[in-house]
């Protein structure tokens, strides 16, 4: 499926490129815009941003793998991101991780029928002292138990 | 008790707030100096980064050529991604003037005129507040052009936020550079340092986010009023951020040497329902864990530390009680470093790989005694033998993990299947199958 940007993203795209030398630099900035958009990275978004920037698909997809948080593929509307590094994990972080899986039948990179949870296990997040912890896409849940956990993520709407 | 970095002021973070507290008269005091006065003054303070290596702040920026024809760049690093810290987000939240103010009086140091603050991708809620300083302090004319008139200087420069994409590498300064680039970030070989050829070829400074913040104090109050704080060889503050099995988890801000016993028991809370401590990290997954009873009277600075067999790092105190099962935390660990190898050079690519395989053959009771010396000679080659330092990153916990525990590896290499129940981590009591949870992908 073809990939345009928006013009309101195009002009996104022109105000973010002001802060970098060069237009291949802006990639990064650029990613997160045509993610926001299109929900995930395809084929098709990358030849649209190396398109855009002037560079080869080639270029776009090395940058787009060696980043975790470009999605190579659809992720639910809600993006379940559970910590279990070291601190998480002293504090119950694969409890809740095995709760989720349970629970709402997922595996590592799964994503429900109904298209409204996905699940990734993720490296430290930066919330060790209030650990454990998940993110549900953009927003951080910490302190938790596996049964609060499971109260927030119900709640989804 | 001395608070430079998160001071104990309400609302701090609020431009008007921070103003009425001497806010940016750091920086019309050192627009009134000339910037090697500002390099002399950071110098004599003593202030050593904050990201890791401890490395003297004003030396590094003395680095920067003093005439050349080509931009110069400050990156500022705040993409915190080491397991066990979790300190910048509290300057991001609490005191991001400070910040601002810091890159002001840098780039003013070192002659820059563009600064970027790298934060981690997975901080969205954290760089919203950087953001919203950034815009206020360009709308009182503190960054940008109208900085001339607002500090009646010749000198400007402008900040930006560059945010990463989930790279635990890029907090390693050359990947740094090579993400805001644009590139795949990979560690680059140095030499060229970055204060020569850095950023798209220029000079390059890169500091912590909380060296920087330290700095407006230090330009306010003099070298000499910083440099009598803490340890004298690793003066000011740190925020230690406290994880794991204590009873008050959290960021510390305490003066360097105090006792690593007095930051668990007086500030952290002490350890959950007072068990006694078997392993300790001091400073971030990547340094080498101590053993619970041998940090009596261990003082918390980079010499001190150094001569313990481990290192500051980045202050992230990560705390193990007498239950904790330490070959399943360093399988965690291990796969951490697996997973974010950047896969530039073979014995860090490899190695981490290996490693996390024997580590887990021994968690599934399947391991042999030859397999502890197995994976210090893994250890051994990637130390050492890599481009950048998540080569030692990665080996350093496996070799010191063993060599400080070995009773506890020996034991489970010698045991049968069957995992001990009183051997079993806190977190994986209701698990049906822990070994499955570490996987390799």
């Amino acid at each position: 499926m073809e990939f345009k940007f928006s013009e309101e993203n195009l002009q996104k795209i022109a105000s973010v490129q002001k802060n970098y030398p060069d237009k291949r630099s802006s990639i990064m900035p650029v990613l997160y815009i045509a993610q926001e958009q299109n929900g995930w990275i395809s084929h098709e978004v990358m030849a649209e941003v190396a398109h855009l920037l002037e560079i080869t698909e080639s270029e776009v997809y090395g940058v787009v793998t060696f980043y975790t948080m470009y999605h190579k593929k659809q992720v639910g509307k809600f993006h379940l991101q559970v910590c279990t590094n070291v601190s998480c994990m002293l504090r119950g972080g694969y409890d809740i991780w095995n709760k989720i899986k349970d629970k709402y039948n997922l595996e590592d990179g799964g994503v429900t029928q109904d298209g409204k949870l996905s699940l990734e296990e993720v490296e430290c997040m930066g919330s060790c002292g209030t650990a454990p912890m998940i993110a549900i896409n953009e927003d951080y849940f910490e302190n938790l138990t596996p049964e609060k956990v499971i109260e927030i993520i119900d709640s989804l709407k | 008790m001395h608070r430079i970095v998160l001071p104990d002021i309400k609302n701090l973070q609020e431009i008007d707030v921070y103003l009425a507290n001497q806010g940016y008269y750091g920086a019309r005091l050192a627009f009134q100096k000339s910037p090697d006065d500002i390099i002399e003054i950071v110098k004599k303070s003593g202030l050593r980064g904050r990201g890791g290596a401890a490395f003297l702040t004003g030396l590094k920026w003395s680095f920067m050529p003093k005439v050349t024809s080509k931009p110069k760049y400050l990156c500022v690093n705040g993409d915190e991604s080491e397991p066990g810290s979790f300190k910048d987000r509290q300057i991001f939240e609490f005191n991001p003037h400070q910040l601002i103010e810091g890159i002001l009086i840098t780039c003013y140091a070192i002659g820059a005129q563009t600064a970027y603050i790298y934060i981690r991708g997975e901080y969205h809620k954290w760089i919203k507040p950087v953001q919203k300083a950034i815009d206020e302090a360009y709308n009182n004319g503190f960054i940008g052009s109208r900085m001339k008139e607002t500090f009646g200087t010749q000198f400007s420069c402008d900040i930006f936020i560059h945010k990463g994409a989930g790279a635990y590498i890029c907090g390693e300064e050359s990947s740094l550079m090579n993400s805001i680039e644009g590139q795949r970030a990979y560690p680059r070989v140095k030499p060229p340092f970055p204060a020569q050829n850095g950023l798209w070829g220029n000079p390059t400074t890169i500091n912590n986010v909380e060296t920087i913040t330290n700095v407006p104090p230090i330009i306010k109050n003099g070298s000499e009023w910083f440099s009598s704080i803490g340890e004298p060889k690793h003066p000011g503050t740190l925020l230690f951020g406290v994880s794991g099995h204590v009873n008050k988890p959290g960021v510390y801000e305490l003066p360097t040497g105090t006792l690593l016993t007095d930051i668990i028991e007086k500030y952290a809370g002490g350890v959950i329902n007072a068990k006694r401590i078997k392993c300790i990290i001091p400073g971030g997954t990547s340094m080498p864990p101590l053993k619970g009873d041998s940090i009596e009277g261990l003082k918390m600075d980079a010499e001190s530390l150094r001569a313990a067999g481990s290192a500051i790092g980045t202050g992230g105190i990560i705390v193990m009680d007498e239950d904790t099962d330490l070959v399943k935390v360093l399988a965690r660990m291990t796969k951490f470093y697996y997973h974010e190898s950047c896969g530039q050079c073979t014995p860090c690519r490899e190695g981490t790989g290996w490693m996390l395989k024997i580590l887990k053959r021994i968690l599934d009771g399947k391991g042999t005694k030859s397999d502890l010396d197995l994976l210090i000679s893994i250890a051994n080659n990637i130390d050492g033998n890599t481009v950048c330092a998540l080569g030692e990153a990665a080996a350093w916990p496996v070799k010191f993990t063993i060599a400080r525990f070995r009773d506890e590896f020996e034991n489970r290499v010698n045991e049968s299947i069957q995992i001990p129940v009183n051997n079993k981590v806190h977190s994986m009591r209701k698990t049906k199958n822990p070994i499955d949870n570490i996987e390799i992908r």
